[in-house]
């Protein structure tokens, strides 16, 4: 999607998230927000502040500390004609509100036969990076793909965090929404109209010759960084963001493949079973014989998150690695 | 110990009389699932609600059609007593395309969202969330619907149920919280699921949440009834939540073909002469409520229907199979 033609503003991803709640609440008198200490500073990462003044405590609600009825009271105002919109202050928390999502926000429409609209976005963020440790510390949007019945969003760019946030709020499916502590305060120019991109839908954020890489959130970033890096050396870099996990547009990410016949994939999550994992085995189904190298995964390597920054910072892909990994298929 | 009524809410005779032919309804609709189960006709497993007919009725006998209510894995009997259609229960149950679900559901998870049935749950306490959420619904639409969740004894021991009646409790909801206390959780006794201190009342879950409480004998469907009227008068008026405990029996094991190697001698006997599809009958037509004549044509109307039921089932078609992609989103579609 071109930027050149509309009016644009530059804005970090923490404030479009801010400003698109408060647009689609606006809009909507159904969409509401529930989370814990989501008033006052806005939840933990400040994200919602001002919405309890603007839009009440009635339509921001601070919970007690209950995923399970956090996530499964919004279920059930979905079920009934609200759209909520819930925060999970960390991704690890997703799983104490396990029954709920796996069994419940998953499984409900289509287990009753697919007359059910349940319009819920379920808010949270993966962390890395942030000496946070093991709980605090993660990224798990492959955990939810892996349960048919949820759409998974992951939002990297300020573009993508308002046409994705959007969409998802708009949605009668249940969205899990995946924001990234480490690109909130990334910034970039937003289209200031009102628009949506398509739940499903990849976008190619830079393109090239050469070599594919896929990148989801801070490591989008870290992509984009090592693709300008290798063109002053000649290396042409196309540069892919899923934006959404599930479904994934396996369409358009092969065809940037086969484009350039050499594929990295870059994620958050753990190597094994990772999202990095599904993209390369569909990569490989669908590019095959236009690859000329197998596609590369990079990721977090099979242990949870230390905390020691010494320790942290071995396990974490950062822009270097992608350039390395890159050169091996050069 | 439970709140006391101030005053009984007491059914009409016409109430009463519908009250019965639900029950037996109810226990006609389970033993023909139980029979046929048996005859192999039906996949899967059941979980059937023979015995608890009277916990049921007398509560939805109180909702109005705008109301809500989530059920567990024993839910044929919310479902007749919310008005449901037996033939289209019947046909779920039988995997067909015709039933609630049109064969995606089964036995466990009957639902008819437009008609306030939130949905049978297979897993213990699930429901109870999202009947706290129809609560907080409809209090922020600000219209007066209640908001039931049935669940067995077992449930009390689900973080689901402590984590909804809390935030139920701070946000002051309409909801409705139906202990039906069958003796068992599962196939384990009382004793082995709760501490001493709950066992002669387990709405004593309820008290740090400052709800509303009362125990009441559910094999008695009018004791159900004013119990259940309260606390249904209470949440429509913004008093905040209630939970009523059900003292009853399960007639059946935990599900069909379950060898009950867990009941005690003279129990069933001790339940049995409480059955509330036996005693109740005796009890109107002792008051003048019902003719002996009139209860033999509400028996044959009620097997009729029935009947047909389950021919409606059997006769039905199979899904096709490649319904099994569809109705997962919105758009309709498989997403891969």
């Amino acid at each position: 999607m071109s930027l050149a033609s509309r009016e644009t503003e530059e804005m970090a991803v923490r404030d479009v998230i801010n400003q698109t709640l408060d647009e689609e609440m606006e809009r909507d008198e159904r969409v509401y927000i529930q989370g814990i200490d989501v008033h006052g500073r806005g939840g933990t990462s400040n994200i919602l502040k001002g919405l309890d003044e603007k839009y009440g405590r009635e339509r921001v609600r601070n919970t007690p500390i209950s995923e399970v009825s956090i996530v499964g009271s919004a279920l059930g105002a979905a079920a009934t004609g609200m759209r909520p919109v819930v925060e999970i202050m960390y991704c690890g928390f997703l799983g104490v509100a396990g029954d709920q999502l796996l069994n419940q926000v998953a499984k409900m429409r289509y287990m009753f036969g697919g007359k059910l609209d349940l319009p819920l976005v379920i808010r949270t963020k993966n962390v890395m990076g942030a000496n946070a440790a093991a709980q605090h510390s993660q990224a798990l949007h492959h955990w939810l793909a892996a349960i048919p019945g949820l759409k998974v969003v992951c939002t990297s760019t300020p573009e993508d965090t308002k046409g994705l946030f959007k969409a998802a709020i708009r949605s009668n499916d249940p969205i899990m929404l995946f924001e990234h502590g480490g690109v909130y305060n990334k910034t970039g120019q937003v289209p200031v109209e009102d628009y949506t991109f398509e739940i499903g839908e990849a976008a190619v954020e830079r393109e090239g010759e050469d070599v594919t890489v896929v990148a989801t959130q801070a490591q989008l970033w870290n992509a984009l960084e090592a693709a300008e890096q290798l063109g002053e050396e000649g290396i042409s870099v196309e540069v892919v963001n899923p934006r959404t996990i599930s479904p994934l547009d396996t369409e358009t990410i092969a065809a940037s493949a086969r484009k350039t016949g050499r594929c990295v994939v870059v994620d958050d999550t753990p190597l094994s079973y990772g999202t990095q994992s599904q993209i390369a085995a569909d990569v490989s189904e669908e590019a095959f014989f236009d690859l000329d190298f197998p596609v590369q995964r990079l990721g977090i390597p099979d242990v949870p998150t230390p905390f020691s920054p010494s320790l942290e910072n071995e396990i974490l892909v950062d822009t270097d690695d992608i350039v390395d990994a890159i050169l091996t298929l050069a | 110990m439970s709140e006391q009524a101030d005053q009984r809410t007491q059914p009409t005779d016409e109430e009463r009389v519908e009250m019965l032919e639900t029950m037996l309804r109810i226990r006609e609709f389970e033993s023909r699932m139980r029979d046929n189960f048996a005859d192999a006709e039906i996949p899967g497993f059941l979980h059937l609600y023979i015995g608890q007919e009277a916990m049921a009725t007398g509560v939805c006998q109180v909702l109005e059609d705008r109301d809500y209510l989530t059920s567990t894995h024993r839910g044929h009997g919310h479902c007749i007593a919310r008005g449901l259609d037996t033939a289209r229960m019947a046909a779920e149950i039988y995997g067909k395309e015709t039933g609630y679900c049109n064969g995606k559901g089964g036995s466990m998870h009957i639902a008819d969202v437009e008609a306030g049935m939130l949905g049978a749950n297979g897993i213990v306490a699930g429901g109870v969330p999202i009947a706290t959420g129809a609560a907080l619904s409809s209090k922020m639409r600000g219209t007066d619907q209640v908001a039931v969740a049935f669940f067995g004894d077992g449930a009390l021991s689900e973080g689901a149920f402590h984590e909804s009646f809390n935030q139920a409790a701070i946000w002051d909801l309409p909801l409705i919280g139906i202990v039906e206390n069958n003796q068992y959780g599962e196939m384990s006794g009382i004793d082995e699921q709760h501490p001493p201190s709950t066992h002669d009342d387990l709405t004593i879950y309820g008290e740090p949440y400052g709800a509303h409480r009362e125990q009441v004998d559910g094999m008695d469907v009018e004791a159900v009834y004013d119990a259940a009227a309260r606390a249904v008068e209470r949440a429509r008026h913004g008093e905040g939540p209630s939970l009523v405990e059900c003292v009853g029996y399960r007639f059946e094991g935990h599900h069909e073909g379950d060898s009950e190697f867990y009941r005690d001698d003279g129990e069933y006997e001790h339940w049995k002469s409480k059955d509330p599809v036996e005693t109740y009958p005796e009890r109107l037509i002792d008051e003048g409520v019902l003719t002996a004549d009139e209860w033999a044509a509400m028996q044959a109307g009620v097997e009729t229907e029935l009947d047909e039921a389950i021919e409606f089932a059997r006769e039905s078609p199979m899904p096709d199979p490649q319904q099994a992609y569809e109705g997962l989103y919105a758009d309709g579609g498989d997403h891969r």
